[in-house]
């Protein structure tokens, strides 16, 4: 049997990750952590405006560690198509489909102003439930980790799902969907444990 | 389905997971229970791990990439080695990554952040705040001016030191490209012997987070200048919509 060698196919590696460590705020949401005057506002602040087309929601959530403590220093940040499923890189004065929240230092909640997302092809052609894919930096996370937030009353949407349908274990399913309806969702991550979010190598 | 919404064919080149820090690394103490210890789901690429925000240069503010200035007041500028930092943002394949934000963060010349949870008792520089950006020209290359950061005590082991080092956030085409990690500065003896930098194994992951002094790149007078480039994941095709070349 042959081992891999080690010499890389390509003339590049990635640049390895490291943490964003606590004072991650400075650089991404300085005004949010009181250093005024350098940015306007903090970028990922507005992803909708008036003329934005579709169901208005406010997501909210929390992340915990594996002795399930509240982390109050995590940055999130969430990519979404828009309400007919179509992602837009350059965002518009109707639509931002990314946004950047970090956890609020008291309560440790994120939020996140936005619409539901339309639904957005597999490359087999099957269609996604609609889905928000969020990436989750912090003190203690060495390379940012990526997850999903799904809908709660999208249940057959969900039941067909691709991304979903991946997952082996049947129970973990749950902990990618969020808890709601009527434009209100709340969702809680959990890095570890018993209630392990589904973290995804993508 | 509209062309835009189309399946695309690119595909990033799977994360070498091994190259990268592990998420369990209990030397670093805060990452016991940060780390998930279920196995990672993996699947193929679609849309929503292809396509990623893209900023405008219009966003920029003259003095976004100047830390040196930016937060001081007029007349001022920051106490500290002043430095400058360039280099490229290049993808696996070595092409060059254009039209990206890249954000950076640090800690004044004296080790201390001007953030509310820093209690360190090096003090605040009234005329430095620490952040700044700047996007990629065509050819990826990215610069900023600052002062060299001090190192700083941790509270992880009984006399743990960062070595000095700048943070940094880069966005690429496609959010799947998405990666912050920090940049050391040659020569630094505490690289060696910190729990963060050893949350990577191989010494040449170690090396590629380390800047060189590029004595070419300095201003005479004024600042020296230190090379850093980032290499962000590459794509087996790599479908811009201005750039159909790279297909």
């Amino acid at each position: 049997m042959t081992r891999p060698t080690d010499t890389p196919l390509y003339p590049l590696r990635e640049s390895p990750s490291q943490t964003a460590g606590p004072y991650v705020h400075i650089g991404l949401t300085p005004n949010f952590c009181g250093i005024g005057g350098v940015y306007a506002t903090d970028l990922g602040t507005t992803m909708v405006g008036d003329r934005t087309k579709g169901e208005r929601i406010t997501l909210e959530g929390r992340v915990f560690d594996g002795g399930g403590n509240l982390i109050r220093d995590a940055l999130v940040e969430i990519w979404q198509a828009d309400a007919d499923g179509v992602h837009h890189a350059k965002a518009t004065a109707d639509f931002c489909g990314w946004g950047r929240s970090p956890a609020d230092a008291e309560t440790g909640l994120f939020r996140f102003d936005t619409i539901k997302p339309g639904r957005v092809p597999f490359p087999d052609g099957r269609l996604q439930a609609p889905h928000i894919n969020l990436w989750i930096v912090a003190r203690g996370i060495n390379l940012g980790l990526n997850t999903r937030i799904y809908f709660e009353d999208e249940l057959d949407a969900n039941a067909a799902d691709p991304v979903l349908g991946r997952i082996e274990h049947r129970d973990r399913v749950a902990t990618l969907i969020s808890k709601g309806g009527a434009g209100r969702y709340s969702h809680d991550i959990h890095l570890q444990g018993p209630q392990e979010t589904v973290f995804f190598d993508i | 389905m509209t062309s835009s919404n189309r399946p695309p064919v690119a595909n990033f080149f799977p994360r070498d997971r091994s190259w990268h820090p592990k998420a369990l690394t209990p030397d670093y103490k805060t990452s016991v229970l940060r780390s998930p210890a279920k196995p990672l789901v993996a699947f193929g690429n679609s849309l929503s791990e292809t396509t990623g925000p893209a900023f405008g240069h219009d966003m920029l503010g003259p003095l976004d990439n100047d830390l040196v200035l930016n937060f001081a007041s007029p007349g001022m500028s920051a106490i500290g080695e002043r430095i400058i930092v360039e280099g490229r943002v290049l993808d696996e394949r070595g092409q060059p990554v254009p039209n990206v934000l890249v954000e950076f963060w640090q800690a004044n010349a004296g080790g201390r952040y001007r953030h509310k949870k820093d209690g360190y008792l090096a003090p605040l520089d009234p005329n430095f705040g620490g952040c700044g950006r700047t996007i990629s020209g065509e050819d990826g290359a990215y610069s900023f001016r600052t002062v060299r950061p001090g190192p700083y005590p941790w509270p992880n082991g009984p006399n743990d030191w960062r070595p000095a080092h700048i943070h940094f956030s880069v966005f690429g085409h496609g959010f799947a490209q998405r990666l912050i990690t920090q940049m050391y500065f040659e020569g630094d003896p505490l690289i060696a012997r910190c729990p963060i930098v050893r949350t990577i194994n191989d010494p040449r992951a170690v090396d590629q987070l380390t800047a060189r002094l590029d004595m070419n790149a300095s201003a005479p007078m004024d600042a020296l200048a230190y090379r850093f480039d980032i290499v962000l994941r590459g794509s087996r095709s790599t479908l811009f919509e201005n750039r159909m070349e790279g297909n």
